[in-house]
C-alpha cells in the first residue's frame, strides 16, 4: 500500500553499515526511508518522544489496538501515552517483527563465536543489546529505557502450537519502509542480524537512511483512516502541538 | 494444553493476601520460595512485572523469554528471562494452560485509542503500577516495561492476526513461578472495564508464597 502524495525534495541521506548503530530526532513533519541496500537487512528499531523521553515506543499498544501481530503500511506505531511515534506510510515488504527482540554479547557469542576487536577491528561482532545502549546512553537514558524493539525487514510467524517460524527472504534489495513522524521522535536504531536468522555466520546487512520533508500532512493518510483507532491516536498526538 | 499441577498445600504457605478487584499490589519473593497466583472467580486477568529485587533495573524481558522458548505463550516450564539474560522465575505449575505477554497493561492513554477518547478518565493497569511503584520508591515509570497477562488468552494467527479471545481461565485456576533470585512481583489486578475477555467484571485474585 502506498500513500501518494508528493514529497519534498530529500534532506539528507546516510548509510548505516551492517553493525552499525544511530540515533537522531525525527521532527515533527518529517519522514524517513530506510532501505534494506543488498537485501536480507534487519533494523532493530526503538522510538522516544524527543521532548520527553520517559514517553517511550509500546509495542503491546502497538499491537493490541490495531488487531495485529505484524507491522506494516497503514499501521501506527504508539508510545505508551496513546500518541503515534511514527506512522508506517510506505512499506515494500509486507511484515515486521515484534517478537524476536535483540541479543546481547553472550547470546552473539554463543551463536557466532568470538569475534574480537583485536582480530576484525571495526568487523567485530556487535550485539543489539549494546549498540541500542550505547546510542540511549548518548540521550541520558539507560537500561530501563530498552524495551520491546521493532526488527525491521524481518517475519517471524507463529504456527498453531504458539512456534516461532523466522521466515527467509522476507526482504529483498531496494525494499524499504518509510516513517512519517506525526512529533518530534527520537529514533535510535541498530543494523544487525534478527536473533532467529539462522545464518550461522555473523553477517549484518547495511541499510539506506534518507530523510524527506513531507509537504502534506495527507501523507498520513492512510494510517489515520486504516482503524478508527488510529484517527483517535492522531487525535492525541495532536493535543501535544495545541 | 500443557497442564501441570501442584503438589502444594495452601495450609504450608508461608505468606497468602488476596488483591481485591482493580487494586495494585506488590511483594518480594525470595530465591527459592515459589509465588502462586490463584483466579478466585475466573478470567481475571493479573497483569504482572517482575524485577531483581538487588538491582530494580533488572526485569522481565518479554523478547528474551519468547525467543528462548521458541513460543508465543507462556506455561509450564517457560523460563522468564530478565534484561540482562538471566532465568529471574520458572513455571513449575499451572492448571490454565496459556498466558499471554504480548498484550500488555491497559492504560488511560490507550484506552482512548483502543475503545473511545472518553474512556480517559478510567481506571487502569498502568496507574496501578505507577501508584505502587512511587509509594515503594524503588522503580518509576521508566520502569514499567511489557508485562505478563496471567489467565489472558491472546492467540497470535499464522496471517500475523492478534485475537483476543473469551478466557480459557476459571475459578480456582492457578499459576505457579520458582525464583530463581530475590524478586520484586508488581501486579495490577485488571480494572479494564471495557474488555469482553472477564466480562466486564473485575474480580479479585490471590497471592501465596512457599518457602
Amino acid at each position: 500500500m502506498t500513500a501518494s502524495l508528493a514529497l519534498g525534495p530529500t534532506l539528507y541521506e546516510e548509510t548505516v553499515p551492517g553493525g552499525g548503530h544511530t540515533s537522531f530526532v525525527l521532527k515533527r513533519g518529517q519522514q524517513l526511508r530506510i532501505t534494506d541496500i543488498e537485501g536480507g537487512a534487519n533494523v532493530s528499531l526503538l522510538l522516544l518522544n524527543a521532548m520527553e523521553k520517559s514517553e517511550r515506543l509500546n509495542l503491546p499498544d502497538s499491537l493490541k489496538c490495531q488487531h495485529t501481530a505484524k507491522l506494516t503500511a497503514g499501521h501506527c506505531l504508539y508510545s505508551d501515552m496513546g500518541r503515534v511515534l511514527a506512522a508506517i506510510t510506505k512499506d515494500t515488504c509486507g511484515w515486521h517483527d515484534s517478537f524476536g527482540g535483540v541479543l546481547n554479547a553472550d547470546e552473539v557469542k554463543e551463536k557466532y563465536g568470538a569475534g574480537r576487536y583485536q582480530e576484525l577491528r571495526n568487523g567485530y561482532f556487535r550485539n543489539g543489546v549494546d549498540n541500542l545502549l550505547v546510542e540511549m546512553g548518548k540521550w541520558d537514558l539507560g537500561l530501563a529505557d530498552l524495551l520491546m524493539c521493532l526488527n525491521l525487514f524481518s517475519k517471524v510467524t507463529v504456527d498453531s502450537d504458539g512456534c516461532f517460524h523466522f521466515q527467509p527472504d522476507n526482504s529483498r534489495a531496494g525494499d524499504h519502509i518509510e516513517l512519517y513522524a506525526p512529533m518530534d521522535t527520537l529514533v535510535v536504531l541498530t543494523a544487525l542480524q534478527h536473533p532467529m536468522d539462522p545464518n550461522p555466520a555473523y553477517a549484518p546487512k547495511p541499510v539506506q537512511l534518507t530523510w524527506q520533508q513531507v509537504r502534506s500532512d495527507g501523507i498520513t493518510l492512510l494510517c489515520r483512516t486504516s482503524r478508527p483507532e488510529n484517527g483517535r491516536g492522531f487525535h492525541n498526538t495532536e493535543r501535544l502541538y495545541i | 494444553m500443557n497442564l501441570t499441577h501442584s503438589e502444594k498445600h495452601s495450609e504450608a504457605a508461608v505468606y497468602r493476601a488476596v488483591i481485591a478487584a482493580g487494586e495494585p499490589f506488590m511483594t518480594e519473593v525470595k530465591a527459592g520460595q515459589t509465588l502462586r497466583l490463584l483466579d478466585l472467580e475466573g478470567n481475571q486477568a493479573v497483569d504482572t512485572l517482575f524485577y531483581s529485587a538487588s538491582n530494580p533495573r533488572e526485569r522481565y524481558d518479554v523478547q528474551r523469554t519468547l525467543r528462548r522458548q521458541n513460543r508465543v505463550y507462556l506455561s509450564a516450564g517457560s523460563v522468564l528471562y530478565s534484561n540482562l539474560g538471566n532465568p529471574m522465575l520458572t513455571i513449575t505449575a499451572d492448571t490454565c494452560g496459556r498466558h499471554d505477554t504480548l498484550g500488555g497493561a491497559c492504560a488511560q492513554e490507550s484506552n482512548t485509542v483502543r475503545y473511545a477518547l472518553d474512556t480517559r478518565y478510567m481506571h487502569s493497569c498502568r496507574d496501578n503500577f505507577l501508584r505502587a511503584s512511587l509509594h515503594d520508591g524503588r522503580l518509576s515509570k521508566r520502569d514499567i516495561s511489557a508485562n505478563i497477562n496471567f489467565f489472558m488468552n491472546v492467540p497470535v494467527t499464522p496471517e500475523g492476526g492478534l485475537t483476543f479471545e473469551d478466557g480459557i481461565s476459571a475459578a480456582g485456576k492457578y499459576v505457579e513461578l520458582k525464583a530463581h533470585m530475590d524478586i520484586i512481583v508488581l501486579i495490577s489486578n485488571c480494572p479494564q472495564l471495557n474488555n469482553p475477555c472477564n466480562a466486564y467484571n473485575p474480580t479479585p485474585a490471590q497471592v501465596l508464597v512457599w518457602d
